[in-house]
């Protein structure tokens, strides 16, 4: 009877604001009561428990599994593979991880979105990755590399040096080495040690000539270009003659695509190309082709080059008798200025880069041709074919 | 780069992460770099080896470390001059209520299920906090935007409806290796090593069930004088050779399947197997005792202790967990296995639970699976594969969960900015969709009928007089509208309240509320009735229109209830201004990728279907099952392209993506108090 009473007048008390905000709150004491230490008492004893119970496994378990051998000589993936990799593999399969852990990888440029692209790719599960850049550390660059921290001692030491340290620590079974140098200056058997270069912040010249020495060679390497300007991206591959497999209903069929070079594709006219090719993919070349004829070093520009920069466009336009509409000023501007990447952008950037690289190694699914554009203004993330219809593309 | 506008936005704001898992260790990085000064994150997992291919900020000596905490420290290392506020907890907590959600400028999720989903939601809608919410699988991922008035909320769009197999299914005629996963895990499993008073389909009903259940109550007690040898082989015997035996026996079952073969283990393992098997157990011991050595300054106790320390596999020399055993290997896997249970572990008998990273539990239910698929004619899986099923792993790489943390902060500074035209819901696809890898589409406006977020009442049909208030507590307010902390009003009478703050006579009253049938309540509730059913955690409160029907349909209406009035919004008119400016076309392609989702731990039911079963309020709870143990990437990348989501579900073969499973952390919380 009591009980009744006591819920017809909660029951309509309740109805008041007030009131079930005091209910609330009541409540809630009411649910952090004694047995909020008891409780505590009890995870803190799990959470202890579990960490012990883990901790003996990694330590039982490294006993058990022989020295690692990187996958190198034995067809199967180790026990150890298997466990770290065990999410991935249910997405590309053990034979794609298996060919991962056999690839050699050589980036260059070390900013953002490459610094990005690498915490992918170690964490893949690559064989080696070899990184180039000589530059010694900046505040800007402090300021957008994960892979730094500012009490690293990094007087003397170049950004290459710095962020192997930190990409050895992500993934202990893949090699991460620095190679010195200038890009353009190394061999065709230098080249030859890779099947992925990877190059950024690098001149025209320098794409087009790494590009054709990687072409050159009787393997075959895959090469990708990447830049991030302001909130865009532009990321260029290069797989000339690939056959891959792909799943079609159940069947796995073979598919084969032929890529231009760099050269190849910017050469293309751009009167030739198909209509509402990325207004970024001109822009792009317009600024390349600045600091070419400037001579200066890949996002060296500033508003003040705007004029200029829009008289080359002008000259461009006219000679490939291109309406100049197609490249606005204002994307031009942000191209200019905005020098400084992107956080966000770098890290959708070297995502994407990250999946075609692991696409190419691996031989599966459909890989990106030949250019990938991502604008964070209108968040669409594009792929464009520049290519020659008569050369396969 | 960000304007000087968008850098004084990010400085100012604070913002909730939920979740630091592959998702959440990507949006920390890209938060800290984009300059975001005070972030809070919330997450109750510590980590384990199989996160260390994508969350990259753990290491291997962080095994077993809370995430949250681990994550803020790594963070801080090379960005140490901004302020991350860790809680190694349960974003359920009563702790995370309105007020806490409240101090943030935003809520960014980063979620592996759907009830921690659809919780957020509503904290975020009380509390007119913005949410952006995320998830990805394999290569695939998509980011919303909701915004309380603005965007749709997450729950506005009902979830996938909860994949359920009959219990026939599952006890007497499988037809796929997924049923035979979840006859092993949730039935062989719990009945050998689980909790004995829990009740458990595993035998089959005979047409003599009464005699038939005396049987089966002592069959699997070990009896006295048996040694565990033999008790290993009378329990393979009785499970994959006697219960298909008695199967069989009904023949009405078979007129239209493939009949089932009975396996005996003295066939398969003929008596000479025996004694190998007795001599690799010798082989076992020795190499406990080697490690043991080897580890000379681990402690014994571990060691010995250590679930993961006897494995079946291991001691029958089987190396790759990608080969697909023999049924001798199976059967020997089985046996090994029941002995290392019973020898190594058996402390814990009686409360295991089915953990897809206890190893030796592992190998159990997919030896236990193999045999019985071999029974029916299914084929046979690897441990992998098996691995992959039945602890339902979401396919998962570091590369999609950066791109979507990416587009996480892209959003996060537009809402920061309050620039609500320029809101995008993106989809990251795996194949491109009219030259786009990521698809941007505007949001869609609120469901008005939505019961999240809208104050439409629901529609429940339901007969009065046999359902019970339980029944509509468990499979309605839990699993439906995935309330925690329900209170259930008629009017102004409470029927029935949860909290941990009632008097103990208000807690028997209610208990007694739970089994009298609607009709029979203090305050009866018929047709006609209008329920309120608040969770004053969530801030949600709604009503539900009582109808009453006399009939349901067994086998589509299981729950003997019918809940509508919550039905998708119809499709938007207006054309999306980003996407048909490309080639005019509508915005339906994206539609057919729109409730891609993760849900990690998420359970299904096991529908009992026999009317018994329904009216003493039985149900089964059982981990959710995913079919796809797809290890290749076109197969996933069909899920993205051409067929319509709808069509996929009703497709045993794809990802199945479960609901209400309300009650799974409930019970969890139960067992730690």
């Amino acid at each position: 009877m009591f009980m009744l009473e006591f819920n017809i007048s909660l029951g309509r008390t309740y109805l008041d604001r007030k009131f079930k905000l005091g209910l609330y709150v009541l409540s809630l004491g009411w649910t952090l009561r004694p047995i909020t230490k008891f409780t505590k008492f009890l995870k803190l004893l799990l959470e202890g428990f579990s960490f012990l119970r883990l901790y003996s496994i990694s330590l039982t378990r490294s006993e058990l599994v022989p020295p690692l051998k990187l996958g190198m000589d034995g067809e199967e993936l180790t026990e150890q593979e298997t466990a770290l990799y065990d999410r991935q593999i249910r997405v590309w399969g053990a034979d794609a991880q298996r060919r991962l852990s056999k690839s050699h990888i050589l980036v260059s440029g070390l900013k953002g979105t490459v610094v990005e692209f690498c915490k992918n790719i170690v964490l893949a599960g690559v064989g080696s990755l070899t990184l180039n850049d000589d530059h010694p550390v900046t505040e800007e660059a402090l300021s957008v590399n994960f892979l730094i921290a500012p009490d690293d001692n990094v007087a003397g030491r170049s950004l290459a040096e710095l962020c192997c340290d930190s990409l050895k620590d992500f993934n202990p079974m893949v090699r991460v080495s620095v190679e010195k140098g200038d890009l353009s200056s190394f061999g065709g058997d230098f080249y030859d040690k890779f099947d992925v270069v990877v190059v950024s912040c690098c001149s025209l010249a320098t794409k087009k000539l790494i590009n054709e020495k990687c072409r050159k060679l009787s393997k075959r390497i895959a090469f990708y270009t990447v830049d991030c300007r302001d909130s865009c991206g532009e990321i260029f591959v290069d797989l000339q003659d690939y056959t891959y497999s792909k799943k079609k209903n159940d069947e796995t069929i073979e598919s084969q695509l032929q890529y231009p070079s760099f050269e190849e594709a910017i050469a293309i006219p751009w009167r030739s190309l198909p209509r509402r090719v990325s207004k970024l993919y001109f822009a792009m070349r317009v600024i390349e082709r600045f600091e070419e004829a400037e001579g200066r070093n890949p996002g060296e520009t500033s508003i003040a080059d705007l004029p200029n920069v829009l008289k080359l466009r002008k000259e461009l336009c006219e000679a490939q008798s291109f309406n100049e509409s197609q490249i606005p000023d204002s994307l031009l501007e942000r191209l200019v200025v905005g020098i400084r990447e992107f956080p966000p952008v770098c890290a959708i950037i070297g995502g994407i880069l990250g999946q075609e690289v692991i696409k190419a190694i691996s031989g599966k699914g459909d890989p990106l041709k030949n250019f990938f554009f991502f604008d964070a203004m209108d968040g669409k993330g594009i792929i464009e074919d520049i290519a020659n219809t008569n050369t396969g593309g | 780069m960000a304007s000087e506008q968008q850098l004084s936005a990010i400085k100012g704001a604070k913002v909730l992460m939920v979740g630091a898992g592959g998702i959440g260790c990507e949006l920390l990085k890209t938060l800290a770099l984009s300059g975001f000064q005070d972030i809070h994150i919330i997450d109750m997992d510590t980590i384990e080896v199989s996160n260390l291919n994508r969350q990259f900020l753990f290491r291997k000596l962080h095994v077993g470390q809370s995430k949250a905490k681990v994550a803020r420290d790594a963070i801080l290392r090379f960005t140490p001059r901004i302020s991350i506020t860790p809680y190694h907890a349960n974003v359920k907590d009563p702790d995370f209520n309105l007020d806490f959600f409240k101090q943030f400028n935003v809520v960014l999720n980063g979620l592996d299920n759907l009830d921690a989903r659809r919780h957020v939601n509503r904290l975020c809608l009380a509390a007119d906090i913005p949410l952006i919410e995320s998830g990805t699988t394999g290569f695939l991922g998509q980011v919303t935007v909701h915004v309380k008035g603005k965007t749709e909320c997450y729950e506005c769009q009902p979830k996938p409806a909860p994949k359920s197999y009959p219990v026939c299914t599952i006890t007497s005629t499988p037809s796929k290796f997924v049923h035979c996963i979840v006859w092993a895990k949730d039935l062989l499993f719990a009945k050998l090593f689980g909790d004995k008073n829990q009740e458990n389909d595993l035998n089959v009903r005979s047409s003599d069930s009464a005699s038939s259940s005396e049987h089966v109550e002592d069959v699997f007690e070990i009896k006295n004088g048996e040694d565990i040898e033999q008790y290993g082989r009378r329990i393979y015997d009785h499970v994959f050779g006697y219960n298909i035996e008695v199967a069989l026996s009904n023949e009405e079952t078979w007129r239209n399947r493939n009949k089932p073969r009975p396996i005996y283990s003295r066939d398969v393992l003929p008596a000479e197997l025996i004694q190998e098997n007795g001599s690799v157990d010798k082989n076992h011991e020795n190499g406990n005792a080697v490690k043991n050595q080897e580890n000379g300054n681990v402690d014994k106790f571990f060691v010995a202790d250590d679930p993961s320390a006897v494995f079946a596999m291991a001691s029958l020399g089987l190396k790759n967990p990608q080969d697909i055993w023999s049924l001798v290997e199976n059967s020997r896997i089985f046996l090994e296995a029941l002995k290392l249970f019973f020898t190594k572990r058996e402390k814990e008998l009686g409360q295991l639970t089915f953990d897809k990273d206890d190893q030796l539990a592992v190998e159990f239910v997919t030896a236990a699976a193999n045999i019985r698929a071999d029974s029916f004619g299914i084929p046979l899986h690897s441990l992998f594969e098996a691995k992959g099923i039945a602890g339902n792993i979401v396919h998962a790489v570091a590369t999609t969960n950066a791109i979507i943390a990416g587009l996480i902060v892209i959003e996060a500074i537009k809402v920061l900015q309050n620039d609500t035209s320029n809101y995008r819901m993106t989809y990251c696809l795996e194949h491109p969709s009219r030259k786009m890898l990521l698809m941007p589409v505007e949001p869609f406006e609120p469901n008005k009928s939505c019961y999240a977020c809208s104050e439409t009442p629901l529609l429940l049909e339901v007969n009065t007089h046999r359902s019970m208030l339980r029944d509509f507590v468990e499979k309605i307010i839990k699993a439906k509208l995935g309330m925690n902390f329900p209170l259930i009003m008629h009017g102004s009478a409470l029927l029935y309240e949860v909290g941990d703050d009632l008097e103990e006579d208000m807690a028997a009253n209610y208990a007694a509320n739970l089994d009298k049938v609607l009709s029979e309540l203090p305050s009866p509730v018929t047709g006609g009735t209008i329920l309120t059913v608040e969770d004053l955690q969530q801030e949600l409160s709604c009503k539900i229109n009582i109808i009453h029907r006399e009939e349901f349909d067994e086998e589509k209406e299981p729950d003997r209830m019918n809940l509508s009035g919550w039905t998708q919004a119809p499709p938007k008119e207006k054309e999306n201004t980003n996407i048909s400016s490309d080639n005019g076309a509508s915005t339906s392609t994206t539609s057919q990728t729109v409730t891609l989702e993760t849900y990690g731990d998420d359970d299904i039911e096991i529908l009992s279907t026999g009317t018994e079963s329904v009216s003493a309020g039985k149900k089964r709870k059982v981990s959710d099952i995913s079919d796809a143990t797809t290890s290749d990437l076109s197969n996933i990348a069909d899920k993205s392209s051409g067929k319509k989501k709808h069509e996929e579900l009703d497709d045993d073969d794809d990802v199945v993506v479960m609901l209400g499973d309300g009650n799974s952390d409930i019970s969890k919380k139960k067992r730690l108090q």
